[in-house]
């Protein structure tokens, strides 16, 4: 279902809308494609692959940081961006979310980056949207972030060379994470040895060992021998009183720190999408330490981001 | 107007009968039962051979959505659905707009009911106030009214010593309170089942403790009051398994299942399938073939359709903002007959859980062909070998998870009140 919505007959990427059943070589191209572009920055930085193209930024969810990502990503690449704020407007005059995707695109887009709250958000856009509309999903609910989880490949393979082989753990909010699950499609389909989560009982969604994951509750032994760890960010406001007693328990079970980086393979490195809790998902000295790698993660984001654009865009002339 | 027909495959399950015989209606009434021929003329006779005739379904739970809704359906559209579906009686949960909690609302749809000839309405009124949950209704004047029990419908009681005194006072008028399982706070804001595809998806989930933790409140307060319940949508394996083991030791407890809930899974909903998102949620195999296996040694009783009617519009959205239900009034006979071709169930004990048992639930008369009884009658094809196309349904609502699906059953006429409406 996903697979035939997010790509076309030629088995070419229509929209972006999950990493979950996208084929190996075809992320491997996004990967590549990005590298590139990483590798361009600090150099000439700017693109003409979507000269003329218009691409709108369509957040019913805010978000600053990723939006600017995205924003600086089409504009690198030339095209015009339009960034719509629309979680209070169109909602509350009683426009459905069909009649505000044709009626921009109307404005003649031809790609929507959209993020909503609602896991799915992505694939009814995708599911609607015109012939040559292509819908990028900047995140809905908690199903996917699928330009988050190929930053989050682009910074590993960087650092480490590969994907294949290496031992994963992903720390934190499972539960509510799309980042989770667009790490765990990726690593999967790139061939990672091992995944690991952990999150204590109320965080961890049922079932997830069937994405092929290794469930942990504790987090020394998760932690023990892995090349990579991924910690994700604690929404404060949703985590007290329901799932967890306090942020201090959890940084004492959870939170990485001095100890807990000896658990990890020597050259480990320390990952996390950001914007980070200090003293509570890490240390404020490991998250800028020499194995963190968090600040390339938000460099990489951008050529992520202009990898999927182009690869869906530029070549459409 | 009299009709005779003709060597009919004749299943009464209210007096364990399937029989080859002759069914003949006259008058409004069932005039000649049996394989003997009538000796009276019938202005009209119908050939049979090979057909079924059955009583007309009674569905526990099915929303016209008039008053207060009729953008999705009203009384009319429905009504032609329902025949269409063999239904002649159906049981109405009060969460109209506005509530049947008041005697005035009960009259006023029973009112809209008949100015339709829509199929006999069995009206259940409101438990509490507005369905607020905190203060009682007026029982007694909405059983005057003509209620044949109480619910709240989807909406959730404020306090635990409210629902046991609702208990007690219903059980003083010999009311039977109709319970839709599911605590609220345990649900939450959950669209689906929780297990591995909503993990997957990302969805909010409903865990099976949900329907459990509410069963096992309403059976303890059963244990007290002594009050008769009926649990309605049963959807879990373990919920099975606590009704059964509180019938088991005696207590005035029944149930029903969707039909739907005896078909699908969680499955359905992968690729953010609207048409999969129905309260309760569809739920893992595991507890689609406890369903079915307690269908079909009877601990739960009956099947309902659970017929939920939407405009367009209501799935039109992502996945969690789409409206949960489906229309089932069409698909009821199918579906529940499809357990007999899958061996959960013999033909009789299939018409059975559809027609006798829901009438029990709701304390009347069982739809029967015995001759003197009302003019109910459906026949079924039993070899039709038919698709089912969404846009070909009669009900307004055109939402239904069995498009393309091929069924072999199929209702080909309904007499309601001695007159033929499909």
């Amino acid at each position: 279902m996903t697979a035939s919505l997010q790509l076309d007959d030629q088995g070419r990427l229509r929209h972006f809308l999950t990493l979950e059943g996208l084929p190996a070589p075809l992320l491997t191209a996004l990967l590549d494609r990005a590298d590139a572009f990483v590798d361009e920055q600090g150099t000439d930085k700017k693109h003409d692959s979507l000269l003329g193209r218009t691409v709108i930024n369509l957040f019913f969810e805010p978000s600053t940081r990723t939006r600017t990502t995205f924003e600086l990503a089409a504009k690198r690449l030339s095209a015009d961006v339009l960034n719509l704020q629309v979680a209070a407007s169109s909602a509350t005059k009683g426009e459905t979310l069909l009649d505000t995707l044709k009626t921009l695109e109307a404005m003649q887009a031809d790609m929507f980056v959209v993020r909503h709250d609602a896991s799915g958000a992505a694939h009814f856009f995708a599911r609607h949207a015109a012939p040559g509309v292509a819908i990028l999903n900047a995140g809905d609910g908690r199903h996917a972030h699928p330009t988050q989880g190929l930053l989050d490949l682009l910074t590993i393979r960087r650092h480490k060379g590969r994907v294949n082989g290496l031992k994963v753990c992903i720390v934190g909010d499972i539960l509510h994470s799309r980042v989770a699950r667009s790490d765990i499609h990726g690593l999967r389909t790139l061939g990672a040895a091992e995944i690991r989560v952990v999150a204590p009982p109320t965080l961890m969604p049922s079932g997830i060992e069937q994405m092929g994951v290794r469930i942990f509750h504790q987090v020394d032994p998760a932690l023990e021998g892995a090349d990579v760890v991924i910690l994700l960010r604690l929404q404060k406001e949703r985590m007290l009183g329901a799932f967890l007693p306090s942020l201090g328990e959890f940084h004492r079970d959870y939170g990485l720190n001095a100890r807990r980086m000896a658990l990890l393979q020597p050259d480990a490195i320390v990952m996390h999408p950001g914007p980070i809790n200090r003293g509570v998902e890490i240390d404020g000295d490991i998250a800028y330490g020499p194995q963190s790698v968090i600040l390339d993660q938000v460099r990489n984001g951008i050529a992520a981001r202009m990898a999927v654009m182009d690869l869906i865009l530029g070549g459409r002339r | 107007m009299s009709i005779l027909i003709r060597n009919a495959r004749l299943l009464d399950p209210a007096r364990g009968l399937d029989v080859r015989g002759h069914l003949g209606l006259r008058n409004r009434c069932i005039t000649h039962f049996g394989d003997a021929e009538p000796v009276e003329p019938y202005d009209e006779v119908l050939e049979a051979d090979g057909q079924w005739i059955v009583p007309g379904a009674v569905d526990l739970c099915a929303r016209f959505r008039e008053p207060g809704d009729t953008g999705k359906a009203d009384f009319a559209s429905e009504t032609r659905a329902a025949f269409a579906g063999g239904i002649t009686r159906f049981a109405l949960p009060p969460d109209t707009r506005p509530p049947l909690d008041t005697p005035a609302m009960v009259v006023r749809v029973l009112r809209i009911s008949k100015a339709v000839r829509s199929p006999w309405v069995a009206p259940l009124g409101a438990l509490t106030r507005e369905l607020a949950g905190n203060a009682l209704a007026e029982m007694s004047a909405l059983k005057a009214a003509g209620c044949v029990g109480l619910s709240n419908a989807l909406r959730p009681l404020q306090d635990p010593l409210l629902a046991r005194r609702a208990l007690e006072y219903a059980h003083g008028l010999g009311l039977t309170i109709h319970v839709f399982p599911q605590d609220p706070a345990l649900a939450g804001p959950g669209c689906a089942h929780e297990g591995p595809v909503a993990t997957r998806l990302g969805l909010a989930a409903i865990p099976v403790a949900a329907e459990v933790a509410a069963l096992r409140f309403w059976i303890s307060l059963v244990e007290d009051t002594g009050a008769r319940v009926h649990f309605g949508r049963l959807s879990t394996a373990r919920g099975v398994e606590l009704v059964e083991t509180a019938r088991d030791r005696g207590l005035p407890i029944t149930a029903d299942v969707a039909a739907h809930q005896l078909f699908l899974t969680e499955d359905l909903i992968d690729g953010f399938n609207a048409l999969g998102h129905v309260v309760p949620p569809l739920r893992d195999a595991v507890d689609r073939d406890a369903l079915r296996g307690a269908v079909g040694r009877g601990a739960i009783d009956a099947v309902c359709s659970d017929h939920q009617p939407h405009e367009a519009d209501a799935k039109i959205n992502p996945f969690p903002l789409t409206e949960p239900g489906l229309s089932t009034l069409e698909t009821l006979w199918p579906l529940v007959l499809q357990l007999v071709d899958d061996g959960v169930l013999s033909p009789l004990a299939a018409v059975d859980r559809i027609t006798a048992a829901p009438a029990r639930i709701l304390g009347l008369p069982a739809p029967t062909l015995e001759a003197g009884a009302a003019a109910d009658v459906v026949m079924i094809d039993p070899d039709a070998d038919w698709t089912l196309q969404a846009a070909k349904l009669l009900s307004r609502g055109r939402h239904t998870p069995f498009e393309g699906w091929r069924f072999r059953h199929k209702v080909s006429a309904c007499w309601h009140d001695g007159v033929r409406r499909a």
